[in-house]
């Protein structure tokens, strides 16, 4: 610990503080536009300057000072540090004065207006009149890619975005170029940047110079609701706070979540937003002589119970999606335990994760956190790059830090860091099943969707829960078993015992059995499926006009994850709930509750009129839940059992599940701004193929 | 005045053989092995008693600056690196020793590497001296065949020396940008602490010297440090390459000892102002960076740091520039001017954003096209950008404009009159002709 004096009050801070840090420890309020807790220091802006006596007579940059840089007085009097002295005043005016002399001062059309740092601290630390006569400078506009816009002549040189993403996003792609008052940031030549984090720089960008090119010029940012909720878009959860204005989402913006996204959020979370305008379902279908005509509530209601009503529970099955909520899929259960039904998944085809091995099989044990203590990784049958950026993004962090051993078994990929190749088929796992233990200290394994849904998957499991073992990654406080989910559904799926006979009944059929054989089936927003290939009476219930609403019989339109409130459990086990941002379109109605309308055209009603209702009894039979944010542990002996199986592992390559990022969902695959990023990196992979 | 028999730098133009035959006839590589049987530390302190300041413009003492790198190592390897980035304007005193005499900077690195427990020297030369270049390696050449230098050498240390070339950038002169540039990224420099004795090229402890402060130490170990501080006054001693540019007979490029009268040093090398003393009208005395000092000022004054320093200036890298009556002061400044408005690498905002505009408005002052008050303007903007910067490119731009404010602020505000005049009698004028057209 150190000791100072900043502005008359003595603080003690760790060693390791910066000068900056000290002095929001005391309290004084430091400006700075370079500086960022998550990048590296740059310490280019100058406008944290502050008066360190003693020292050289200048101003010092306390961004870049450390505290134990400063030096005692001669009588071991302590470092004194002034952040209100009139040199401290004047160096401010003098370099925000530098800052706006060639920024445009076009804040009247600048969609970063209203939340700017620039506009903010000049109001705070600028002086009122311009001394500078000359012409301002203007720099062209770059295209760096369809999702952000650029306005080059505001920009400030901070160079925050070029360090985010050579540092975080760990592609090289954006620049300085040029120098002196000509430099420039830019990719090279112009070419569209390939991250799945670069939608980041925008909330970097201390002023407007980078900003969402989707939302350009349509909303200003205090005339938005803010509603603070939890991103479906892959099973890492992300902490999102949606902007709407009326009953339109306009914007997607990270939340802070240490534990989960940082402050970070991918592409594909942040633009969204137009999907959930485009090809929605706003009323009840029901499909008349091969055609879908539109259909009242009742009609549809009362059409789909004479259905159920005819059919043997035998042969009445539900499919949840993958952006199903946990209310949704726990009254589809309820509706599913009415009719008599086993039949029930929420699963991918041929997936062999079952609740009833513990839930410490299916989770990402190790947490999001975690990766940051871990020294071996080992990725089969996954590509985190594309199934959770922001896992990715972590396991980077870590890789920059040093002295991290990361093995992949699967497919060769680009995760934006150096790996060991171990092989491309399953087989190469059986060399560590008993491989003993090895140096480092905190080995974890990530399996990725796409070693879970083969024929072999059952054995893959139970042979890499058997490495773990023998190398050391199972002990009391180290999970080192992590099933990387894509599927925000999926966790709370397998927590509620959304798989057959998960509702104590018998005889119930999987995924892959239900659409072979079901005389009614409902598709809880199930559109990852062949579902032209289902046979029987489909029911869908969902948003969007995709795969599933194409082949239904009887379409019920409910709310997307913006339009209600429910619970998410993460790849992670981590219980949190959205909240509702905007009104579903048209009739839609939530999803919970045209189930529970439907129950009671089928038999008794279900025994919950609210949500609140809904949750009492979710909760009382599931308490962990009402548990939000925390993550209720899985058992290690559960790890351990599964290390007992065996089975043959297969030659065939591991491959990962999401082949296309940007498309992965039915919302994704509504929006033009992922259609065009899709677009972009297929012709990118077409270029590389070349 | 410095004798024959004092020089250090023996083929300063070239009049004899430069190769390692000719350097060692003229004393060069004579009883190195000897010094470095004496040991580190024996170096360091020959090196501080001699009172040798650093030559490449800060006057930072040279012996003190080595005694900064660590005398155990903890693992990471020493570094020397010479700063052969010669680019200040004006100054041209290390371009003739690496093209003429380079055999004393390549046993000066041998010592100094040794002496800092370095186990290679980088040199970092500027890209625009190609011939410089050629010269000093074949001269390096000539070591490692020699065994002078290289793996096994004559003197007991393994001790690898390599030349590069660096691509124009003024900025890359700067210590830690000069590192950065030496690692191969782009030439911006570093935010200090921590230093380069601490963490330097590649992270490891570095000491970044001016070519012309290695290479007169192994004459001072073969002289004696007492030969070498009887020359100059107290504080700044030694003797020094001068570089005198601009209105003189005989512009040159010579060895002189320390604080030698200013009017002496012109009389004697150079043959005197371009139309006598009475036609001197400033000088800038340290190259392109240090504020200008008017002819009175300057005639008499000893040329060494300390004096130069009370005369708001500085000796900077010994590079003098004279300009006589006929020079337009403001012109000249808003030449240089352009030049650090060129040069700012553009990572820090004082530097980036002020130098363009000191150069702007100055622009406009040399054809009076301002307003007096800006005068006061540019003054404060040339304070804002002064210590405001990570490095000294900030005050480097700053204090050129700053010496022309402080000395002929009467130029300027005449030159605002006379323009203010002109306009407004060309305004009386086309009143005139538009009357007279009614």
């Amino acid at each position: 610990m150190t000791k100072l004096i900043i502005d008359d009050k003595e603080v003690e801070v760790p060693d390791t503080y910066t000068l900056l840090q000290a002095c929001e420890e005391a309290g004084a309020e430091v400006p700075r536009f370079c500086f960022h807790e998550r990048l590296s220091i740059a310490g280019n802006c100058r406008m944290c300057l502050v008066e360190v006596k003693g020292g050289p007579p200048k101003p010092q940059a306390s961004c870049a000072l450390g505290v134990r840089d400063l030096r005692p007085g001669p009588n071991g009097e302590l470092p004194v540090v002034s952040t209100k002295s009139p040199m401290v005043k004047k160096a401010r005016e003098g370099v925000m004065e530098f800052l706006l002399i060639n920024h445009p001062l076009d804040c009247p059309i600048c969609d970063q207006g209203g939340e700017c740092d620039l506009q903010d601290q000049a109001m705070a630390f600028g002086i009122d009149k311009n001394r500078y006569e000359e012409n301002k400078r203007a720099v062209t506009d770059k295209y760096i890619g369809p999702l952000i816009r650029t306005k080059m002549t505001r920009c400030i040189h901070c160079t925050r975005c070029v360090r985010f993403t050579t540092e975080v996003a760990g592609i090289s792609e954006l620049g300085l170029t040029g120098r002196g008052e000509d430099a420039q940031i830019t990719t090279y030549l112009e070419t569209a940047m390939t991250s799945e984090l670069q939608g980041n720089v925008i909330d970097l960008c201390p002023v407007g110079a980078l900003t969402s090119r989707p939302y350009q010029d349509t909303a200003r940012p205090w005339e938005l609701t803010k509603t603070e909720t939890i991103d479906v878009m892959d099973a890492v959860g992300s902490n999102i706070r949606v902007d709407s204005r009326g009953r339109e989402v306009m914007r997607i913006m990270p939340r802070l979540n240490e534990a989960v996204n940082e402050e970070w959020i991918s592409d594909k979370t942040r633009f969204i937003w137009d999907g959930l305008r485009t090809q929605r379902l706003d009323q009840p279908y029901i499909r008349k002589n091969g055609k879908l005509v539109p259909a009242s509530w009742s009609e549809a209601l009362n059409a789909v119970a004479t259905k159920v009503k005819a059919a043997k529970p035998s042969k009445v099955g539900a499919i949840a999606g993958d952006l199903s909520s946990v209310e949704d899929m726990y009254a589809m259960k309820q509706l599913m335990a009415q009719l008599g039904s086993a039949n029930m998944d929420c699963r991918p085809v041929g997936s062999v994760l079952d609740p009833s091995k513990g839930r410490a099989s299916y989770i990402f044990n190790t947490t999001i956190e975690g990766i940051e203590e871990a020294d071996a990784i080992m990725l089969i049958g996954t590509n985190p790059r594309k199934e959770a950026p922001i896992i990715n993004a972590r396991i980077r962090k870590r890789y920059v830090e040093g002295d991290l051993l990361i093995g992949v078994v699967g497919e060769h990929m680009d995760l934006t860091y150096e790996y060991n190749h171990l092989g491309e088929g399953a087989d190469a796992l059986i060399q560590f099943a008993n491989y003993g233990k090895i140096k480092k200290k905190k080995p974890m394994f990530i399996i990725g969707q796409g070693a879970l849904n083969r024929s072999d998957s059952a054995a893959i499991l139970a042979n890499v829960a058997a490495a773990a073992q023998s190398m050391g990654a199972l002990s009391d406080d180290w999970n080192g078993l992590n099933i990387l989910h894509t599927a925000a559904s999926q966790v709370g799926g397998l927590d509620l015992g959304f798989v057959p006979n998960g509702n104590g009944g018998k005889g119930g059929k999987d995924t892959k059995a239900m659409m072979k054989d079901m005389d009614v089936t409902f598709l809880l927003g199930a559109d990852e499926l062949n579902t032209h290939d289902m046979k029987g009476f489909v029911v869908y219930i969902g948003t969007h006009g995709d795969a599933g609403a194409h082949r239904a019989d009887v379409i019920l339109p409910s709310a997307a994850y913006t339009e209600k409130s429910g619970i998410y459990v993460n790849t992670e086990g981590r219980v949190q709930m959205g909240n509702r941002a905007a009104f579903a379109p048209g009739d839609a109605k939530e999803d919970w509750a045209i189930i529970r309308a439907l129950s009671a055209l089928t038999g008794d009603a279900l025994p919950f009129n609210s949500l609140s209702e809904l949750r009492a009894e979710l909760y009382a039979e599931y308490p962990h839940f009402a548990e939000l944010d925390a993550i209720a542990k899985g058992d290690i002996a559960d790890v351990k059992a599964l290390a007992k199986k065996s089975g043959k592992l297969l030659k065939s390559d591991l491959k990962s599940s999401v082949t296309d990022f940007y498309l992965t969902n039915p919302i994704c695959r509504a929006s033009k701004v992922m259609a065009e990023c899709s677009q972009l990196a297929a012709d990118e992979m077409k270029k590389a193929a070349e | 005045m410095l004798q024959d028999k004092d020089r250090i730098f023996t083929n300063i133009y070239g009049t004899f053989d430069k190769s390692l035959k000719g350097a060692m006839r003229r004393g060069h590589w004579n009883g190195t092995k000897g010094f470095i049987d004496k040991g580190e530390d024996w170096i360091i302190d020959q090196i501080k008693a001699s009172g040798l300041r650093g030559r490449g413009g800060a006057g930072f003492p040279t012996g003190l600056k080595w005694s900064f790198m660590p005398k155990q190592s903890d693992g990471r390897p020493s570094y020397l690196v010479i700063n052969a980035d010669e680019s200040e304007p004006g100054t041209c005193k290390d371009r003739d020793i690496m093209r003429n005499d380079p055999h004393t900077l390549i046993e000066g690195c041998l010592i100094a590497a040794f002496a800092m427990r370095a186990k290679a020297c980088y040199i970092y030369i500027r890209g625009e001296y190609m011939r410089e270049r050629e010269a000093l390696q074949a001269a390096i050449d000539e070591c490692y065949e020699a065994k002078l230098v290289g793996k096994n050498n004559k003197h007991g240390i393994d001790f690898d020396i390599y030349l590069h070339h660096g691509a124009g950038a003024y900025i890359c002169g700067e210590e830690t940008a000069l590192l950065e540039s030496l690692e191969g990224k782009k030439g911006q420099p570093r935010l200090k602490p921590p230093f380069p004795a601490n963490v330097g090229l590649y992270g490891c402890p570095t000491t970044v010297n001016n070519v012309e402060s290695i290479a007169v130490c192994p004459t001072i170990l073969r002289r004696g440090p007492d030969w070498f501080s009887s020359f100059g006054a107290e504080n700044n001693k030694g003797t020094k390459l001068f570089c005198v540019s601009g209105h003189v007979n005989k512009p040159a490029t010579f060895e002189e000892e320390m604080s030698i009268p200013f009017k002496e040093m012109i009389d004697k090398h150079c043959g005197g102002i371009r139309g006598g003393w009475d036609n001197l009208k400033a000088v800038i005395p340290g190259g392109s960076s240090v504020p200008c000092v008017p002819a009175d000022q300057i005639i008499n004054a000893p040329m060494d740091f300390d004096t130069l320093r009370g005369l708001q200036s500085g000796l900077g890298t010994a590079a003098v520039i004279v300009m006589d009556q006929s020079t337009d002061m403001i012109r000249a400044i808003a030449r240089l001017a352009y030049f650090y408005k060129h040069e700012s690498c553009g990572q820090c905002t004082p530097c980036r954003e002020g130098t363009g505009w000191m150069w702007r408005v100055l622009t406009r002052m040399v054809e009076g096209r301002a307003q007096k008050k800006e005068i006061d303007m540019l003054l404060d903007v040339s304070k804002q950008v002064e210590g405001h910067t990570i490095c000294a490119l900030g005050d480097a731009a700053a204090w050129p404009v700053q010496g022309l404010i402080r000395h002929y602020r009467h130029e300027i505000e005449a030159r605002i009159d006379e323009y203010s005049y002109r306009s407004d009698n060309d305004v009386v004028t086309d009143k005139q002709i538009m009357e007279a057209a009614e």
